[in-house]
């Protein structure tokens, strides 16, 4: 990222951490522990504020989330995936691959951010940077769990990361050598192989996204299209 | 935005309560007191304590059903976490349901104090032989459940905890304050939520008024059966546990509402309700009690999908759960070699 960070670069995270929020909801009332219930919804929370404050950067946050059609977000593909193999499916070893690859990528771009002159962006970095790092550690500590954890958890963690790790590409553009150096010593401690980067899908930043966005979106903003105009 | 009227006042007797609490433990009786005669001061019983089989009993059975309630209640509101119609609004609800996932945990913790385990109180839910509150058989249709939920529900749910926070228990009596504390907050929000629909455009209007109209009568429902069928009530009220009756404080809850729902601009769904001069209260229509008799059983519109969607869970999380002990089991070897 430059100095001064782009609307267009505050729009796409602002997209990242919304879309990630809706995606992370999913799991309340449905995670392996109360425990973990209480810390996903935790983490969802995070990345709606973030969301929030950086969409507001840029325009009317709720015109942007609600108004927008697919093809308009500028979330990278990692973010609209489904937290399981195929769509509707929730899996834990999925779930932490992915925020692992995501909360790291974002800790980069928010320290950034946070680092740049533009003053607002700066203070939202700032406090994105500390949300992000306790991100990072909880799926970190998750992923020596289930690395190291049973037979079953190895296997699974492993297939949600060969899954995932092709949308990486897309997701660390810029700050790639930065984001292996934090992500490859936890795949490492965790007894985790780093699957190969042949296949390298991208597309999300210029709008042409995965056929999960749009139904993504449909949920989200389908009670709020029902009513235009209203006040909620 | 108006407040809830009449919500303060509980606040207030919350803050009494705290206050009661940490004078009591100032003037704690000899150790040696025995169970009736620190009832009979008005002292806490703490988990170490003495204290007859049926008073342990009883009380883990309600602080059990207390807890199950907050998690099974996450499932009706969280319905509309993914489409709550702004930002602003989802971030509440979501961070709602996540304070009742927490209210489920101390509550949980408190019952622990008494003897029982997590994984058996799990089970219990699980398997049905605990229940949880009937409110949570009936579905959210629109987004104004939400809204309701939080005026009527939580409204209920704070009349009926508030003389909880001087429960003679003193784990129960110290997690009630704080769980009143945020359930008030909550009930301040959804009453917001529902009073910006019921000034809001006329098919938002409509679906404010067809929520309290669903949700009404399982709120009054809430408080339990009549005085004179209740089973446990007697012996509760003299351990205090509980006091004051099912009936009492499904009157106070009536008297509240009545003004709020003015305010709001929302008609409750009674056309027998009226203020009774005499008595100094109102008069209102008494919920079905054969309906909520059967929603306890299990035959409520939403019971088996509450359950099946709570041991779904579970068993899908069982792999997560082996996984955590086994590297737990593993690194607790590293540090003993």
């Amino acid at each position: 990222m430059s100095e001064v960070a782009t609307e267009v670069e505050l729009l796409g995270l602002g997209d990242d951490a919304l879309i990630a929020a809706q995606r992370l909801a999913e799991w309340v009332s449905r995670a392996p522990t109360l425990e973990e219930d209480v810390a996903l919804a935790n983490i969802a929370l995070d990345q709606l504020g973030a969301a929030r404050m950086l969409l507001a950067a840029v325009g009317d946050e709720d015109e942007l989330a609600y108004r927008r059609d697919d093809h308009q977000f500028r979330n990278c593909l990692l973010a609209e995936l489904p937290l399981g193999p195929g769509r509707g499916d929730l899996d834990f070893g999925w779930t932490m691959s992915w925020l692992l690859m995501l909360s790291a990528a974002q800790l980069l771009r928010y320290t950034d951010l946070a680092g740049g002159s533009d003053e607002q962006a700066a203070a939202i970095g700032a406090k994105a940077v500390k949300e992000s790092t306790y991100h990072l550690d909880h799926a970190r500590q998750w992923m020596l769990r289930l690395g190291g954890g049973t037979e079953e958890s190895q296997r699974r963690v492993q297939q949600g990361l060969d899954g995932l790790w092709p949308y990486g590409h897309e997701l660390t553009e810029g700050i790639r050598d930065r984001w292996l150096a934090i992500v490859e010593p936890v795949l490492a401690e965790a007894g985790l192989k780093r699957p190969d980067d042949r296949w390298r899908p991208g597309g999300g930043r210029d709008g042409r996204h995965t056929e999960h966005l749009s139904y993504l979106l449909a949920e989200m903003q389908s009670l709020h299209r029902a009513h235009p105009g209203a006040q909620w | 935005m108006p407040g809830v009227a009449g919500a303060e006042s509980l606040l207030g007797e919350v803050e009494e309560a705290e206050a009661a609490l940490r004078e009591a433990a100032d003037r704690a009786l000899d150790g040696e007191a025995s169970f009736e005669a620190v009832i009979a001061a008005d002292q806490k019983i703490e988990p170490r304590d003495a204290m007859p089989d049926a008073y342990r009993a009883g009380l883990i059975r309600q602080i059990a059903q207390h807890a199950h309630s907050e998690i099974i209640g996450m499932q009706p509101e969280g319905n509309w976490i993914s489409r709550a119609p702004s930002l602003r609004r989802k971030a509440i609800l979501l961070a709602k349901v996540q304070d009742e996932a927490g209210h489920g945990l101390y509550l949980y913790a408190a019952a622990e104090t008494l003897g029982v385990s997590r994984a058996e109180l799990d089970t219990a839910l699980l398997t049905g032989k605990q229940k949880y509150s009937s409110i949570f058989n009936y579905p959210t249709l629109s987004w104004a459940d939400v809204g309701a939920i939080g005026w009527l529900v939580d409204g209920a749910a704070i009349v009926n905890q508030v003389p909880l926070c001087r429960c003679s228990y003193g784990p129960y009596a110290r997690a009630m304050i704080r769980v009143c504390k945020e359930e008030s907050f909550h009930q301040r929000q959804g009453y917001q939520s529902l009073y910006v629909l019921a000034q809001g455009t006329p098919e938002q209007r409509a679906m404010a008024q067809d929520a309290v109209d669903r949700w009404w009568y399982p709120s009054l429902a809430m408080f339990g059966p009549p005085d004179a069928d209740s089973t446990h009530s007697a012996q509760s009220m003299a351990w205090r546990v509980k006091r004051f009756s099912n009936d009492e404080l499904r009157q106070r809850f009536v008297d509240m509402c009545v003004p709020q729902a003015e305010i709001l601009g929302v008609t409750l769904p009674d056309p027998d309700l009226k203020w009774n001069e005499e008595r100094g209260h109102y008069d209102y229509t008494s919920p079905d009690f054969e309906e909520l008799m059967r929603v306890v059983k299990g035959d409520g519109p939403c019971n088996r999908q509450r359950l099946a969607h709570r041991n779904r869970a579970h068993e899908d999380g069982a792999w997560v759960r082996e996984a955590a002990a086994a590297y737990a089991a593993k690194n607790s070897r590293k540090v003993v070699a």
